[in-house]
Formats: structure tokens, sequence, C-alpha cells
């Protein structure tokens, strides 16, 4: 639930529209004629402070921290479902993965505080090893988000490994070099 | 045939059954897969969720250096294809990203024109070999198996990204086929459900584990209920969801589900009368059952 419900002009952040207006595909959003069929479609919007065609809602309004706090952001699982149905060809996803990242950028994932520590690692893991390490990625996730309930991780993580699904050493690229010269480069040139 | 072949971080670990069972078959249906040569991690979702650029730029690298091959890259896994798919439609369609792109895999010497085309294996089995061909390899028809086909998310959707529409193959975002046919070809028969396109919870199996649970617990049900001996998928990240974690959506919902959850290149195998080792069927979670070993000794 909203905790304003009255929101002045004074208090809004414009620049905050102007930010997602400036993603590529963000203008789209624009477009929403809040029909709800996002809402309707995602798997998850049961358990969303505010469904996807609510966040268009606040976004518009100017509620930053509304939605940058909410615990939506961080239930879309990327299943494109309410992208795809979209009549007017939102990027819903997409505008979702924005959020996620102004949200990690400025210290605003509270509720999003397990995924923002699984994604940091999975960055952290791929630059140093080229790929992923899913043995190690998940160690670090229990280790950083969830030591107190490390031992629920026990019994799959154990049929994983009794299968021989779970290898020890990771792998890394040969040309790490190149790979980091990419990452530098991009780090110049400044997000998109 | 020949692909270069993306295999992803998934296949080399939690999903080597999946990669076990590709390097069975393939050979089978006349592909030949070479594997791209150093290749990194795609970015997957997480990535994409702390920096943009930056995961466009390794998933870039991976489309710079099979453009050399001149052939179509392969992979096996949905979220490696949708973030390959994703990279090559924002290339096209965003001048500015495109430069910056460039300037980026200069740095590392490369360069990318744009001109990877992306498959799913899924869809070189069923539009390059074809189900003409499947049905006639088929040594061992799977006679009396009720399969059920879970595609998951991201090889179905989004269309605008390409998914799940590759020039020959338009799939339904919602009821696509392709697979059923396929499990129709080695004779098994094919269960018709309503969750065969809905979400396993993904990566959310981690952070948010009971709403994944919950996801994976109507899957199953819906599959189950409809008269289902398996089910078979396509992606890493369902098939992990759906089988190692089944015994713990039992204890929540207090659920006797039983459901070994395969690879649709282990069902080939099955068909091609490949051994159960050599699919890495050994590897499941959830063993096949032995209603499911019948019908496979009876076929």
């Amino acid at each position: 639930m909203l905790k304003r419900e009255v929101v002045y002009e004074s208090v809004l952040d414009h620049d905050f529209l102007d930010e997602i207006y400036s993603l590529p595909g963000g203008q789209e959003i624009k477009k929403c004629i809040q029909c709800g069929t996002c809402s309707g479609s995602c798997p998850q919007g049961a358990v969303m402070d505010y469904a996807p065609r609510k966040i268009f809602s606040l976004i518009r309004a100017g509620f930053r921290d509304e939605v940058l706090e909410s615990n939506t952001i961080w239930y879309c699982s990327s299943c494109y479902t309410c992208a795809v149905r979209c009549p007017k060809e939102i990027k819903i996803t997409d505008v979702m993965y924005a959020l996620k990242r102004i949200a990690i950028k400025e210290g605003k994932a509270k509720k999003g505080r397990k995924a923002a520590i699984l994604s940091n690692n999975f960055v952290r893991l791929v630059n140093k090893y080229g790929r992923n390490h899913e043995t190690e990625l998940m160690t670090r996730y229990i280790l950083f988000a969830e030591p107190h309930h490390a031992f629920n991780f026990i019994p799959q993580g154990w049929k994983l490994f009794s299968n021989g699904r779970l290898p020890i050493m990771p792998h890394k690229i040969k040309n790490i070099d190149q790979l980091r010269k990419i990452l530098k480069k991009v780090d110049e040139l400044g997000e998109i | 045939m020949k692909y270069t072949y993306y295999p992803g971080c998934s296949v080399k670990a939690t999903a080597n059954l999946y990669q076990e069972s590709i390097d069975s078959v393939t050979p089978l249906l006349g592909i030949e897969l070479e594997e791209l040569e150093d290749w990194n991690c795609c970015g997957a979702t997480a990535y994409m969720s702390v920096r943009e650029l930056m995961s466009f730029a390794i998933s870039a690298r991976n489309l710079a250096l099979a453009e050399k091959h001149h052939r179509d890259i392969v992979t096996p896994c949905s979220a490696c294809y949708l973030v390959l798919k994703k990279t090559n439609q924002y290339f096209a369609d965003y001048p500015n990203l495109r430069k910056k792109l460039g300037q980026a895999l200069e740095a590392g010497g490369l360069s990318y024109s744009g001109n990877t085309r992306v498959r799913h294996i899924l869809n070189v089995i069923v539009n390059d070999v074809g189900m003409e061909k499947i049905a006639g390899l088929v040594k061992k028809k799977l006679k009396g198996l009720n399969v059920a086909p879970y595609y998951g998310c991201q090889i179905v959707r989004p269309h605008y990204y390409g998914c799940g529409a590759d020039e020959e193959n338009i799939d339904d975002p919602d009821n696509p086929v392709s697979m059923d046919r396929l499990i129709e070809a080695t004779g098994a028969t094919c269960v018709k459900y309503s969750m065969k396109t809905k979400c396993c919870g993904s990566s959310l199996m981690g952070t948010e584990e009971k709403q994944a649970m919950k996801l994976c617990m109507e899957i199953l049900a819906d599959a189950e209920s409809n008269g289902a001996h398996c089910i078979v998928t396509i992606c890493p990240l369902c098939q992990m969801n759906l089988d190692v974690y089944q015994s713990k959506v039992n204890r929540l919902f207090g659920t006797k589900f039983n459901i070994p959850v395969i690879y649709f290149t282990q069902l080939i195998g099955l068909a091609l009368d490949r051994p159960a080792k050599e699919l890495g069927l050994g590897r499941l979670a959830v063993k096949m059952t032995r209603p499911m070993k019948q019908i496979l000794q009876g076929a």
C-alpha cells in the first residue's frame, strides 16, 4: 500500500520519468493505457507490492522511491509473459531490468537485498573467470545472503553434488585479458 | 549440417546431463556441433540487472567470435538463446549502443557486424533435421509413454527479440507446438496441459524460494493430473527447478510428486535406443520411475 495518498507537485521527481524515457525503448511507457493485462498475466502479481500496471502509473506520477523500494522489481523473473501480451508493446521486462539497475546503484534494493547479492556476485564471477561458476555462486550467495539458512540448501546441494552436477573447480577462459579490455572500455564509455 | 556451438555455463555443470545427451544424439541426427573457441558467459538475467551496456558487451564478444565462422550459432540454453538474440536486436535497433559496442569490442581486437544468426537446438532439430527424418531414425517407439512438454519462458518469448520465431518456425508464445510434434515423432503420447509455458520461477528459486516452489508445484500438478509419466524440457534452469526441488516442493505442499523431468534430447536418445547412462539419465534427482521403465522396456 502506498504510504502517501496525496502527492504535491513540489515533492515529485520529474527526473525519474526522464531517466526511464532515456533508456533504449523507455519512451514506450508513455503509451501505457493502464489496461492491466500485465498485472493479470504476471505469475508473481499476487505477491507484489504493486503489480506492473501500478508500477507504470507510479513511475508516471513521479513516485520514485516507492517504485525503487518496492518488492515488485525483484519478483520479476523475466518470463516476458506481460511483455508479449501488452497491447501497446511496452517492453515491460526491460523496464524492470532498468529499475533493478537504478535500485542497486542507489542502494535502494532493500526488498531485493538477496537478489542484488546474487546478481552482484554473478557479475563478479563472470568478470573474474569469463564464465559463471554455479558452485561458487551458490556458496557466495548463501554466505552473504542467507548464512543463517545455510542448512536449508544442503539437501538440494547434495542432490546435485552426488549426481556429479556440481563441479568444484571453475573454468577460466583463455583470453580473459581480451574480455577485461572490453569491460574496461565500457567503463570509459559509460552506460547507455 | 555444421553449426557453431555455444553451450553456456549451465550445461558444463548442473546441466551436464543435457550435454551428455546432446553429445549422444546429435551425430545420429546428422548434426555437427563445433564448440565456439573460448566462449564466455552470456550474462543471463543477472548481469543485465546490474550493468546494461556491459552485459551486451560480454554477450557481443561471443557473437563476434562466432561471426568469423559464418555459421549459425546454436545453444541448448533458453537464457543464452534470449540474451544472444536480444543483443543482436539491440545492436540492430539502437545506433548509439551499436557504436559503443563496436568501440568496446575494438578494444579487445574484435569487430562485429551483426550477422551471427542465433538459434536454439530445439529449433535446429525440429526444422533442419525435421520430423520425418527423426521418425525414420526411431529404433524404439516410445508407445504408451505420456510426455508433458515444458517449454518455459525464454525460448518462446519475447517475439520482438526473435525468440521462438526463427524464420521458418513461428511458435506461439503461449501455446507452442514444436516439441509436441517431436514427442509424437518418437511414438510417445504428448500430454495436453495448460502450464507448458508458465514460468518455473527461474532464479527466484534462490532468492524467493517459496514463490518459485509454488510455481513449480502448479506445473507438476497440472502435468500429473493430465496423466504425464514424465516432463520433457529444453532449459537447464527449468530442469533444475522441477527436478532437484521436487522433493522440497512435496515437503512444503504435502504433495507426492514423483515425476522425472528430462531433457528433450534425452527423450530422443531413448527413442534412438541409446543406453540410459550415455544419455546422462543417471544424474536425475528424480530417477526414472518403474512405470516409465516398464514402458521403455516394453517399447
